[in-house]
């Protein structure tokens, strides 16, 4: 088993809502990714989702599409990420790590052979955005022989019955994208979020995170209330993009506050 | 790669894509869960209206009477006695807005009105398929934006001014590398959020099925008319049809109609830049490998760490580093021949059919009259050589002078 489904069984238990802060790794530099990780958990993440760069990441906006172009400028790879995870495991064995990222670069290495390094790494989840269960199949039986959980997404126009499929696939928890539209997205209705929460908890017994549109305490303090975890990205993405050029360790600094101020409107809610 | 098995006298291509979207591995449905759903309802749509008469009748019409079809089937004299072989021309150059790709355009866009879309996006390279989305989108009166490299932008001026005339919002990509595969991105981005009133009009043979189907479905009336023109001009069929290769819809669209006959040989023309040992180029199918990109499974210009890796030819039409996912796998079941064909090559074909025949051929479509002229000594005087010219070049006058350094 990953490490995913016990944090969610520790979060019920002490009844908090887990926070997942995603970065693009190798944003602003290779060097910069391992410390930004610890600083992440520092500032309470309960789990990290990593982005592994691509050269076309279709389904991002504007803010981690140039964290993306930012990461290649210094040709950051899956190879590259997966050595990141090793360096971090190596002061860190209980944070759960989900890498994020696009097929592309996972079948250029091969899915198998991905898998077993990812297990060794120390990877606990993949999510890969273009590859819907229609064409996970594959995948999903790869990820499930070396425990890695293969989370799947389910957007706003997903049907009920695609829900059961995904549910079928899916383990650890399921990534509810709040919004229609790519990362970073504006605008969201926390009313109509809990309906759609409700109704796929009628479908899959699994944690359900959201993400999309999440910038600030107050929006991660809303979301918390309905879902079991909160995924922020492009808000912390655009401070390392302000920052990044400047001192190490006034970014890490600033990406513990910003982390520490949701976990404290989560933990208040 | 090992060549899939195959029994010519049973095997039917137009079986195919499976209920799946694939061409035996290739095809597929790549994308984002957001756009299941939408590309769910595209496809049961167009399974619908591609079998209903009314739709049916009013694609041909708009063919007959907007477009101008059927396209002349032309025999090249001049071209022919100085290659050797009997060269024909499907004349795709002589369609309303000058190239093949207003056929998809106006089955895409009769399928957005049937489905109440009130805007269309499309993304272009060399602007031909930009110009045909904002030509049908004026004529329904549809809003309508166009997604374009600002390197494409650069290089194709009159195209975008014609669009903008059309009424069309062009915008400039200036993401990755400036060209067609960010534009395809960027207009992937604009579907995944406005999938409610927009309908993605997608310009070749590529992206998440049904696209590939759909698309290769509205431009097969190009090799159904050349089969039947050249059966009643010369009593038979071609010994060769040869085609350029980008995204591959013109290819496929003269193709398709030809698969099934075995003993006609079919050659698609890939921008071989400066060469394929260069690594200048842009022929996945020639140099690069299979992977996942913009929704489907097909041959890839990658790097080792799986990145889409820059391309270039001199042809904006051609600057793709994918490849419609039929044409991967008529490569791997041996049914089509894909070669490279450098700029320089091109280049002559483009000089050779304005002085032999009088017609300023695309530089896309001057690939595959270079592909022609490298074949002629292997067919000789008495086999025939069917070319599509599958678009005019007077788009493509501005960076011929260019290159030659003159200034207009």
């Amino acid at each position: 088993m990953s490490r995913i489904s016990p944090l969610f069984e520790q979060l019920r238990t002490d009844k908090r809502t887990a926070l997942i802060p995603y970065i693009t790794a190798g944003d602003p530099t290779p060097g910069a990714t391992v410390d930004i990780m610890h600083a992440l958990v520092a500032g309470g993440a309960d789990a990290i989702e990593l982005g592994v760069p691509f050269s076309d990441p279709m389904a991002d906006g504007p803010v981690i599409a140039a964290a993306h172009e930012r990461a290649l400028v210094h040709h950051v790879g899956l190879r590259h990420v997966l050595g990141m995870v090793q360096v971090f495991r190596q002061s860190n064995q209980h944070t759960p790590i989900i890498l994020m990222g696009y097929q592309n670069p996972i079948e250029a290495m091969g899915i198998a052979v991905f898998a077993e390094r990812a297990q060794a790494a120390g990877v606990d989840g993949v999510l890969t955005v273009d590859l819907p269960p229609e064409e996970a199949n594959t995948a999903a039986g790869i990820y499930a022989a070396v425990q890695i959980d293969p989370i799947f997404l389910i957007a706003p126009t997903t049907h009920a019955d695609r829900i059961r499929i995904i549910a079928k696939l899916a383990t650890g928890f399921v990534y509810y994208v709040s919004l229609k539209g790519v990362t970073g997205a504006q605008n969201l209705d926390t009313q109509a979020l809990a309906e759609r929460v409700r109704a796929i908890r009628q479908d899959c017994s699994l944690p359900v995170g959201v993400g999309f549109g999440i910038r600030d305490a107050p929006t991660a303090a809303a979301v918390g209330q309905v879902a079991d975890a909160v995924i922020i990205g492009s808000a912390l993405v655009r401070i390392i993009a302000e920052l990044g050029q400047g001192d190490p360790a006034t970014l890490q600094q600033k990406v513990q506050a910003f982390m520490t101020e949701i976990r404290s409107a989560l933990d208040r809610s | 790669m090992k060549a899939p098995m195959r029994d010519a006298n049973t095997f039917n291509f137009a079986q195919f894509p499976d209920a799946h979207g694939r061409f035996g591995e290739f095809g597929g449905k790549y994308v984002a869960e957001t756009l299941m759903e939408p590309i769910q309802e595209l496809q049961d749509a167009y399974a619908h209206f591609r079998s209903d008469p009314e739709f049916v009748r009013e694609f041909e019409t708009d063919l007959r009477d907007y477009v101008g079809r059927p396209s002349a089937m032309y025999f090249a004299a001049r071209m022919s006695e100085a290659y050797g072989t009997q060269i024909w021309f499907k004349r795709e150059d002589l369609n309303h807005t000058g190239a093949h790709k207003i056929n998809n355009a106006i089955g895409q866009a009769l399928l957005a009105k049937r489905l109440g879309k009130t805007r269309i996006i499309a993304e272009t390279g060399a602007g031909q398929h930009g110009v045909a989305t904002a030509t049908v989108a004026a004529r329904l009166g549809l809003e309508c934006v166009i997604y374009m490299g600002a390197e494409d932008i650069e290089r194709q001026q009159p195209n975008v001014f014609r669009m903008k005339l059309l009424g069309a919002t062009v915008v400039s990509v200036e993401s990755g590398t400036r060209t067609l595969k960010d534009a395809l991105n960027e207009a992937m981005r604009d579907w995944v959020t406005n999938v409610d009133n927009t309908f993605y009009i997608i310009g070749t043979v590529a992206g998440p099925h049904p696209y590939p189907q759909m698309v290769r479905d509205f431009q097969s009336v190009i090799g159904t008319e050349a089969r039947a023109q050249l059966l009643e001009k010369t009593g038979r069929l071609p010994d060769a049809v040869v085609a350029c290769v980008g995204g591959g819809s013109n290819a496929i669209g003269i193709f398709h109609a030809f698969l099934n006959d075995e003993r006609v040989a079919l050659y698609g023309a890939e921008a071989g830049g400066d060469g394929i040992e260069t690594g200048r180029h842009a022929a996945p199918l020639s140099a690069g490998r299979p992977g996942v990109l913009h929704g489907m499974r097909t041959y890839l210009m990658e790097d080792d760490d799986g990145q889409i890796i820059g391309t270039h030819s001199i042809s904006a039409g051609l600057d793709y580093p994918g490849v419609g996912p039929e044409h991967s796998w008529l490569k791997d079941l041996g049914r089509v021949t894909y070669d490279g064909i450098t700029d320089d090559e091109a280049m002559s074909a483009f000089h050779d059919v304005m002085r032999f025949e009088g017609i300023i051929p695309a530089l896309e479509s001057s690939h595959a009259v270079a592909y022609a002229k490298k074949l002629a000594s292997l067919y000789g005087k008495d086999k025939i050589i069917l070319v599509n010219l599958s678009g005019r070049g007077d788009k493509d006058i501005n960076t011929v002078a260019k290159l030659e350094g003159i200034t207009l």
